[in-house]
């Protein structure tokens, strides 16, 4: 197999991890926002202290983040076969990367939040806000530089988890270099979907980086 | 205007920690355009007290009224309303950092649900009302500390309080800005006709501003009046810190303590024990400080060749008004020590986010 036929389907691998990431990224960032946001205001003594439930979502989120990836790609599979109707293929994958990055980015949100100041919480509740106004005007915005830095290390974690997900068969750059490279022995192609990966995760920390830092005007 | 009936507020036991009371029965009055301190030493519940006016803190009994609402008997939602009518001012300023200074002005207006346009009027207004009106666009990281709190004055004052908290607002000031924020909080109240509340634990503060003071520890209320009154007040405990009597440890002879005011200089008394009586007059110490506006004053007499007529010339000098008594050591309070205030942020363990609720004091 030479160059000529391995491009497109490097390229097509490439566009997998993609759209794997993307999707899995929008809907970790969906759910695990507002799950870091819930364990914040219910912590004892925050915004909305409820011991129950902030013990039970402080459950679920510690067992989603001791689980290994790989065991809990197989653990969702049936969850993945009643959502997607297969467990093979990306858009199959996306699943278990969701389910795998939500507890990670919703205790990085959590940190996040928890370093806004108390006093700006007291400030706004002294002008007679809403506990949900706190929420929305002072603890997401003046946590928002944070709060990306935050999914730039999901994003690259679930790029590392997308290349795992490629060995039962996900597709992408991971299932691509091993099949072609390591079961072919062509270290070649090994290398370059290496390279092709650290290109991108070094694109998506720079983009991140740089994102959050325009945010930042402290 | 401001009515606190008998409040307490107790932190419960948690975590190892005994049970706090914070504010232990406090009854206080602060009446309508009146400028009020609150002083006392750090842990004394100063803080605490300022966040029952607003309910930050709920009590755990008593009465809180202001502006004849008595907040202490709303729901929840009856509260969050009732906030809008007292404006506060932190001694960390609390601006948000994702906000330029109009944008924090622009918040509580934003939160009062307030259109656009007249949000944007009313911002403009009042920049200008603090001086700060060529700085809409800054970051508060652009800003010095006095033009911090003065953003946060803004700030407070956007839904038109009727009441202002100051919870130690110059505090973390150097004294130049604190004196340039104290003269616009004086300006403020004249103008805008502001009932104002300020802890503090600096007593130049008070002695600038208030009208009138009360002094808090462990809790309680110890003494507190009209500044003018509390200060020729004999043996006043408030009195003895907003301006300290001359130490008497060290100073010979027959010591007499003499209280200056307006109304009672200090010229009578020196003519008589020195010029009527003869008596060999030394000033010992003293001070002289403008306290509400108006000259107060503390001297300490060393008088030797008493022949015994010293004590009837006190009598009579009384009985004309002035303010002289015989000093023994001791029997004044000795000021405490003023010491910068912890931050209120630093002895927050970080893994424990407290919001509402929580002890607010040191011990």
């Amino acid at each position: 197999m030479n160059w000529d036929r391995i491009g497109p389907q490097l390229a097509e691998a490439t566009w997998e991890t993609l759209y794997m990431v993307g999707v899995s990224t929008l809907l970790t960032v969906l759910i695990g926002v507002p799950l870091g946001v819930l364990l914040t205001i219910t912590a004892p003594g925050a915004l909305s202290p409820s011991p129950a439930v902030h013990r039970i979502l402080g459950l679920l989120v510690n067992l989603g983040r001791s689980l290994p990836f790989i065991i809990l790609l197989v653990l969702v599979a049936p969850v993945t076969r009643g959502i997607v109707g297969t467990t093979i293929g990306s858009t199959a994958t996306i699943v278990p990367l969701t389910i795998g990055a939500v507890p990670f980015l919703a205790r990085l949100v959590e940190t996040s939040l928890r370093e806004v100041g108390h006093g700006k919480v007291e400030a706004t509740l002294a002008m007679g806000a809403r506990r949900r106004d706190v929420v929305r005007t002072v603890l997401l915005p003046e946590a928002l530089p944070s709060l990306v830095a935050g999914v730039t290390v999901t994003v690259v974690a679930l790029v590392s988890y997308s290349a795992m997900a490629g060995a039962i068969g996900g597709g992408g750059l991971g299932d691509f270099a091993i099949r072609y490279g390591y079961q072919q022995f062509r270290t070649d192609i090994t290398v370059a979907t290496v390279v092709l990966l650290l290109v991108l995760v070094q694109l998506l920390q720079w983009a991140g980086d740089r994102w959050a830092r325009r945010l930042a005007h402290a | 205007m401001i009515e606190l009936s008998d409040v307490r507020k107790v932190f419960p036991a948690r975590r190892g920690a005994a049970e706090v009371v914070a504010v232990d029965g406090v009854s206080l009055s602060v009446a309508d355009g009146e400028f009020a301190g609150v002083v006392g030493p750090s842990g004394s519940g100063k803080s605490t007290l300022a966040r029952l006016v607003n309910l930050l803190e709920r009590p755990t009994s008593g009465r809180v009224a202001v502006d004849g609402q008595v907040l202490t008997d709303l729901d929840a939602d009856g509260v969050r309303r009732a906030r809008r009518t007292v404006g506060m001012v932190f001694q960390h300023f609390n601006l948000l950092d994702s906000r330029t200074a109009a944008g924090n002005v622009e918040h509580p207006l934003e939160l009062a649900g307030i259109g656009r346009a007249e949000r944007r009027r009313r911002v403009a207004e009042l920049l200008d009302l603090v001086g700060l009106g060529d700085r809409h666009a800054s970051r508060p990281a652009q800003l010095s500390g006095g033009q911090k709190q003065r953003v946060a004055i803004a700030r407070a004052l956007a839904a038109r309080p009727k009441v202002l908290l100051c919870d130690e607002a110059t505090s973390a000031l150097d004294p130049t800005s604190t004196a340039g924020v104290l003269d616009l909080l004086r300006q403020l109240r004249t103008e805008l006709g502001l009932t104002v509340l300020l802890i503090t634990h600096e007593m130049a503060v008070v002695r600038a501003v208030c009208d009138s003071a009360v002094l808090l520890d462990r809790g309680r209320v110890v003494d507190g009046g009209p500044l003018t009154e509390v200060l020729t007040r004999p043996h006043s405990a408030l009195a003895a810190q907003l301006l300290p009597a001359p130490p008497v440890a060290g100073a010979t002879g027959n010591l007499v303590r003499v209280t200056l005011t307006e109304s009672a200089p200090e010229g009578r008394v020196l003519r008589t024990l020195a010029g009527d009586l003869g008596l060999d007059v030394e000033v010992a110490g003293g001070s002289v400080e403008t306290v509400a506006g108006r000259r107060f004053g503390r001297l300490l007499l060393s008088v030797t060749g008493d022949d015994g007529r010293l004590d009837a010339a006190l009598e009579q000098l009384r009985a004309g008004g002035s303010l002289v008594e015989r000093a023994t050591p001791g029997d004044e309070p000795p000021p405490w020590q003023e010491q910068e205030e912890p931050a209120p942020e630093s002895d927050r363990e970080p893994d424990e986010p407290r919001f509402l609720d929580a002890p607010d004091v040191q011990r």
